[in-house]
């Protein structure tokens, strides 16, 4: 099973695009995890009649209206929003490879229900859902956030899963290991799981972009990640108020989800590629 | 044909019932009380609570619940706003749908129009130097919130510029006198910038969908026929190529309206256009669930129907279609 998904990562490096990608994302990685060494706090002694100040300087990204250092607060963001993201499609894509596996290995009615379920869910917008889900807490925790966005994000997944496992449990080479007298986990973890994990992946790189910018978009209602917690919607929706007079306040967080989104769709984009038989 | 459209509805209408049973689930099942959130900080007498619980009919069993809510939601009842009270959530639906259908329908025609002609510009020059940067330049906006863009938008041309109206759908000092005319003019400005940004985020699937069809009819042998024929290569490419890679795009309907009512939740919020978006966003501020679970059974129908509309477009232009 590894040996599939290094090939297929390996390809996927070799076009340009997923090159750039990765080098990017790497890169952000890194820095939202050293940058709370390198920089300023974003909370530390700020000069609160100082006010917004430009960027420039010390502040590379200028202040926002409580003068703290906006490249700080973008850098500690970008860690919820990459933990967020990161957490909620392990979640979602688990989901969706037990549901779909489910569906698509027992069959017969729990496959009619289940999918019937998926296709209604699929109906409804996924940020609706959110909505619905998140008006629930006064103010939402971290893990609950996590969850809500895993939850509503494997219908899709499943999808693809169940039509894999359709697939390949009529190949040759799974009825011969039944034949040769392997039970349904055997032929689950050996044959079927390796076959799914190159279109799972695929899935999975593709929905951290969704849900970074769903979760941005929450923080921006005022729904989702909440202050003192910096996030990267949420800084967004403090400085609107400051639009006219601070632009930067908002156009530097909002920079920072473009270039992370692009990154990960870049790299999701060449692993689509790089898994398309008519590129091989 | 009759059979068949008759099995598709029935399959939406299918669909539709299993949308309500979950959102009615999820609304339900979720922890927390909503009169907690209604009072608020305030103090509630036993008293009160159970008054305000019969008036919103939560005192009932869940499975009474369930059959109110279906029940009236089959009739066009969706229950009172919390917020609003005593306005009915479809009262609100239908003063909202206007604004909505407005902004949608001119972004649907944006969005389409655009992006056909650029995915099919990018495929006559595919793997040149405009190719390259339309795709870049859609990947970019792809990646984007809707919300920062219509705000980078509105700080550019409606602050700096002072070009354009940011919020609202009319001019408050607009001259309730003047002509018919030049109403239609005041509400078309203040679209210009909500239309803009959400055919911005929504473009780069439509043109990426267009790319992709186009080239893969230009693989095929009719065309090849078509050019051996001599006939001249704009021909090929618009009278007999484009036109067959039109159906994925109309395919696309279905998958593409979720994505714009998202979008427009963020945009008519930004934008203060009084739409269903904006309905959505204030409601979940509020807390209103009767209205959140009203805009999500809409928007969920729209959806369907979109889909239903674009099969029935596919059924209509693809007679291979119909013998599947």
């Amino acid at each position: 099973m590894t040996g599939s998904l290094w090939r297929l990562l390996a390809r996927a490096l070799t076009s340009p695009s997923g090159r750039l990608g990765t080098f990017v994302l790497a890169l952000l990685t890194l820095f939202v995890i050293a940058g709370p060494w390198l920089l300023p706090d974003p909370a530390g002694m700020p000069d609160l009649l100082a006010g917004a100040t430009p960027p420039g300087g010390w502040h590379l990204f200028g202040t926002d209206q409580l003068n703290r250092d906006i490249l700080s607060r973008v850098v500690s963001g970008g860690r919820i929003s990459l933990s967020v993201a990161g957490l909620a499609v392990t979640l979602a894509v688990t989901l969706g490879a037990l549901v779909g596996g489910l569906a698509g290995f027992h069959g017969g009615w729990l496959d009619g229900v289940l999918m019937r379920v998926v296709d209604g869910a699929l109906a409804i917008p996924r940020l609706f859902l959110l909505l619905l889900l998140v008006a629930v807490w006064e103010q939402i925790p971290l893990g609950a956030l996590v969850l809500v966005l895993g939850a509503t994000g494997w219908f899709a997944t499943s999808r693809i899963v169940r039509g894999e496992v359709l697939r390949l449990r009529e190949a040759e080479f799974v009825l011969a290991a039944t034949a040769l007298g392997a039970g349904p986990g055997r032929i689950i973890l050996r044959h079927l799981l390796p076959n799914v994990a190159g279109p799972l992946l695929v899935a999975a790189t593709l929905g951290v972009g969704d849900v970074i910018l769903l979760e941005a978009g929450l923080s921006y209602l005022g729904v989702g990640v909440r202050p003192p917690t910096p996030s990267w919607g949420g800084m967004i929706l403090d400085a609107r108020p400051l639009l006219t007079t601070a632009p930067w306040a908002s156009i530097f967080p909002g920079l920072a989800i473009v270039i992370t989104v692009l990154a990960v769709n870049l790299i999701g984009d060449a692993l689509r590629g790089a898994l398309d038989p008519r590129n091989a | 044909m009759i059979h068949w459209l008759l099995r598709r509805s029935l399959q939406a209408v299918l669909t539709f019932l299993v949308v309500t049973v979950l959102l009615f689930v999820l609304m339900r099942l979720t922890p927390g009380d909503p009169l907690q959130r209604l009072a608020g900080d305030r103090q509630v007498s036993a008293a009160e609570a159970a008054a305000l619980r019969r008036r919103f009919g939560i005192d009932q069993p869940i499975t009474t619940q369930f059959r109110t809510f279906v029940t009236g939601a089959l009739a066009g009842d969706l229950g009172v706003s919390i917020e609003h009270y005593p306005t009915r959530v479809s009262t609100l639906l239908v003063s909202r749908l206007p604004a909505s259908l407005l902004l949608g329908g001119t972004v649907l025609v944006l969005t389409f129009g655009f992006g056909i002609a650029l995915g099919a510009l990018q495929a006559v020059r595919r793997g040149r130097r405009v190719d390259r940067w339309l795709t870049r330049v859609s990947l970019a906006l792809y990646a984007m919130p809707s919300f920062w863009l219509g705000l980078v938008l509105a700080w550019f041309f409606g602050i700096r510029l002072q070009m354009l109206p940011v919020a609202q759908m009319h001019d408050p000092l607009f001259d309730p006198e003047a002509t018919w005319l030049a109403g239609a003019g005041d509400v078309l400005r203040h679209l210009i910038l909500p239309a803009t940004t959400l055919t911005a985020v929504s473009l780069a699937a439509v043109m990426h969908y267009q790319r992709t069809a186009l080239l893969e009819v230009l693989r095929l042998d009719f065309v090849l026929a078509a050019r051996a024929r001599g006939l001249p290569e704009r021909q090929v490419l618009w009278r007999h190529a484009w036109r067959n890679a039109l159906f994925p795009v109309v395919g696309l309907l279905g998958l593409w309206l979720p994505m714009l009512v998202t979008g427009s939740v963020f945009v008519e919020q930004v934008f203060n256009w009084p739409g269903l978006g904006h309905l959505a966003a204030d409601a979940v501020g509020a807390r209103d669930y009767p209205v959140i679970l009203g805009t999500a059974m809409l928007v969920s129908a729209q959806v369907l129907l979109g889909g239903l509309l674009a099969d029935l477009g596919y059924y209509a232009l693809d007679p291979r279609v119909r013998r599947a």
